[in-house]
């Protein structure tokens, strides 16, 4: 189980502001969706195990990039072809 | 570190973090020549993280990794896999970076370089990974006071390596001598192009012996880390002198000052919530290692130009620390293979540097031809110094030359014959008078005077053995 300490750690590491309110609510939404694990781990014939396989590759060849303005197209603010995102430093 | 004072121990350990050379990128197939394009060309819902598209492996930048490895001497670990790293920061739009985390490609590894006494040294490598790069941020309103921040999804995911040491080295320099012979291992796997600007990234942990280490990011060049320590362990040294502590933190290298400032990292280990990546299968690789066939790297390269072109150790080592260096001397190491190397090694590579000119701006016809000239003796070295700078500069200005030859002619740096010198020896006995008492008179600094005025006369264009003959024979008693 989590508690509003978690959920405020999270916050802060993902850089969102939560109110008191929000915090009471998140913190039983994040306990309901570990719930749903602990249900899962009682399925029959569900194993944590590892498969054997493995080395799924791609050869090295370039492929078509999507034009400047498709990336951008959701893009909630740009500038001269880049994303424009909030300081960071 | 210190000689004669009181020795502090600085404690090195590298992490450093190489773009390898693959056509497309390490999860998708954008291209990763993206250096002469614009913003966000070359990117894919793949490497801007668009919800939903599903990473796969680049096969090359999986046997490049193992190549690296394999020169490095590591052990290729039987299973890896990749993981996510969470952190938020708009350089990777997934809110992760996939990366390799308990368990990478590779363990355990040595790289040998010299030591500040010029001995042999092992440093040993923790562990090869690989990972993704993360996008390109521009800080808008400079770095100290940002504004708001630019974001470049390009280079977002193009394969990097991981090369992490142990803390094995012990001064700034040291480390840049560890940076230059990995860089010339890779480049020699042909893995690795030094020149693509920000395809080699440092990070380094420095500690004095006994205290908290620091760790300092953003170094992107070989004098940079240099630089970088340091400045750090000065920092660091005077604090302590102060009686402050060290505290452990993360610094940020700023190349245009020199300097290491705080960069408050909240981010802690666990805060990373690494998991195992579930869109990507398990590496079993192991086996690669031994298909993988190496070529002739540099330890082995010097060992062969002492060998085969009779190099100094110390020429053959300057000669192979870097490949295009190497492959420039073998192809114009026809003539005199000696003079060749003191050419290349001591007279070309500098004045390159001084011009910030790579060795192969240079055509190999015209380094041979002025090294047939100068060894059949028709210029003196001087000279033949002064067509280089000539030849280089052209080079630079307009990317071709004349031939060696030619620049000779019209700068007429002909060496000067018999008869000129021997008028020029006549006119400088005559007119130094005072020089020749004091020749006499058993002061040898004299006759070093009396040549340098004759080739002042003959504008250097001689040969100073010859000059001095024939001064010699000009001042013996006998003539008198």
């Amino acid at each position: 189980m989590i508690d509003e300490n978690d959920v405020r750690h999270i916050a802060e590491l993902a850089d969102v502001t939560v109110t008191s309110g929000e915090l009471k609510k998140f913190t039983s939404q994040f306990n309901t969706i570990l719930e749903y694990f602990d249900t899962l781990d009682c399925v029959e014939g569900v194993t944590n195990e590892r498969t054997d396989r493995c080395n799924n590759f791609r050869e090295d060849e370039v492929t078509h990039s999507l034009p400047q303005e498709e990336l951008l197209a959701n893009a909630s603010e740009k500038e001269e072809g880049f994303f424009k995102a909030p300081k960071v430093m | 570190m210190s000689r004669g004072g009181k020795l502090v121990n600085m404690i090195i350990g590298l992490e450093v973090h190489c773009q390898l050379d693959t056509k497309s990128k390490l999860f998708c197939g954008c291209s990763t020549d993206y250096r002469d394009d614009g913003p966000n060309t070359h990117s894919c819902p793949i490497c801007s993280g668009l919800p939903g598209s599903l990473p796969s492996i680049n096969k090359k930048a999986v046997e490049y990794a193992i190549r690296v490895a394999k020169s490095l001497k590591c052990e290729i670990c039987e299973e890896s896999e990749f993981s996510r790293k969470n952190y938020f920061y708009p350089d990777l739009p997934k809110g992760f970076q996939i990366t390799q985390y308990d368990h990478p490609l590779a363990l355990k590894g040595i790289l040998t370089i010299d030591d500040d006494e010029g001995l042999e040294k092992i440093v040993r490598i923790t562990r090869i990974h690989l990972e993704e790069d993360p996008g390109r941020l521009v800080h808008k309103g400079g770095v100290d006071r940002p504004k708001y921040t630019l974001v470049d999804y390009n280079r977002s995911g193009i394969p990097l390596i991981e090369i992490v040491t142990e803390p094995d080295l012990r001064s700034p320099q040291e480390a840049r001598r560890y940076l230059q012979k990995l860089r010339a291992t890779l480049e020699y796997l042909s893995v690795f192009d030094s020149e693509k600007e920000g395809s080699l990234r440092v990070d380094a942990n420095i500690s004095i012996e006994g205290s908290e280490r620091v760790e300092v990011k953003n170094i992107t060049s070989y004098k940079g880390v240099e630089k970088a320590l340091t400045f750090e362990y000065t920092r660091q040294k005077n604090a302590l002198r102060r009686g402050q502590k060290i505290i452990r933190e993360t610094r940020h290298f700023v190349e245009g000052r020199g300097v290491t400032t705080s960069s408050r990292s909240k981010e802690m280990e666990q805060d990373y919530r690494y998991f195992p990546e579930p869109d990507l299968l398990p590496l079993r690789v192991k086996e690669w290692s031994e298909k993988i066939s190496l070529p002739e790297l540099p330890d082995a390269r010097r060992e062969r130009f002492i060998e085969q072109y009779s190099c100094s150790p110390i020429h053959a080592k300057t000669l192979t620390g870097d490949l295009k260096v190497a492959e420039f001397y073998e192809k114009v190491a026809k003539i005199n293979p000696v003079l060749c190397a003191t050419w290349v090694a001591d007279t070309l590579l500098g004045e390159l540097y001084y011009r910030n000119m790579s060795v192969q701006a240079v055509p190999h016809e015209r380094f041979i031809e002025l090294i047939a000239i100068l060894d059949a003796g028709k210029i003196t070295e001087k000279s033949a110094v002064e067509v280089l700078r000539n030849l280089l500069d052209q080079i630079k200005d307009s990317g071709i030359c004349e031939s060696p030859n030619e620049c000779i002619v019209r700068l007429n740096l002909g060496k000067t014959g018999g008869d000129a010198i021997t008028k020029a020896v006549g006119e400088v006995i005559s007119e130094q008078k005072t020089a020749i008492k004091d020749l006499k008179n058993g002061k040898k600094g004299a006759m070093n005077f009396l040549v340098g005025q004759v080739m002042k006369k003959i504008r250097g264009r001689g040969d100073p053995q010859e000059i001095n003959l024939l001064l010699e024979q000009a001042l013996s008693p006998g003539d008198e």
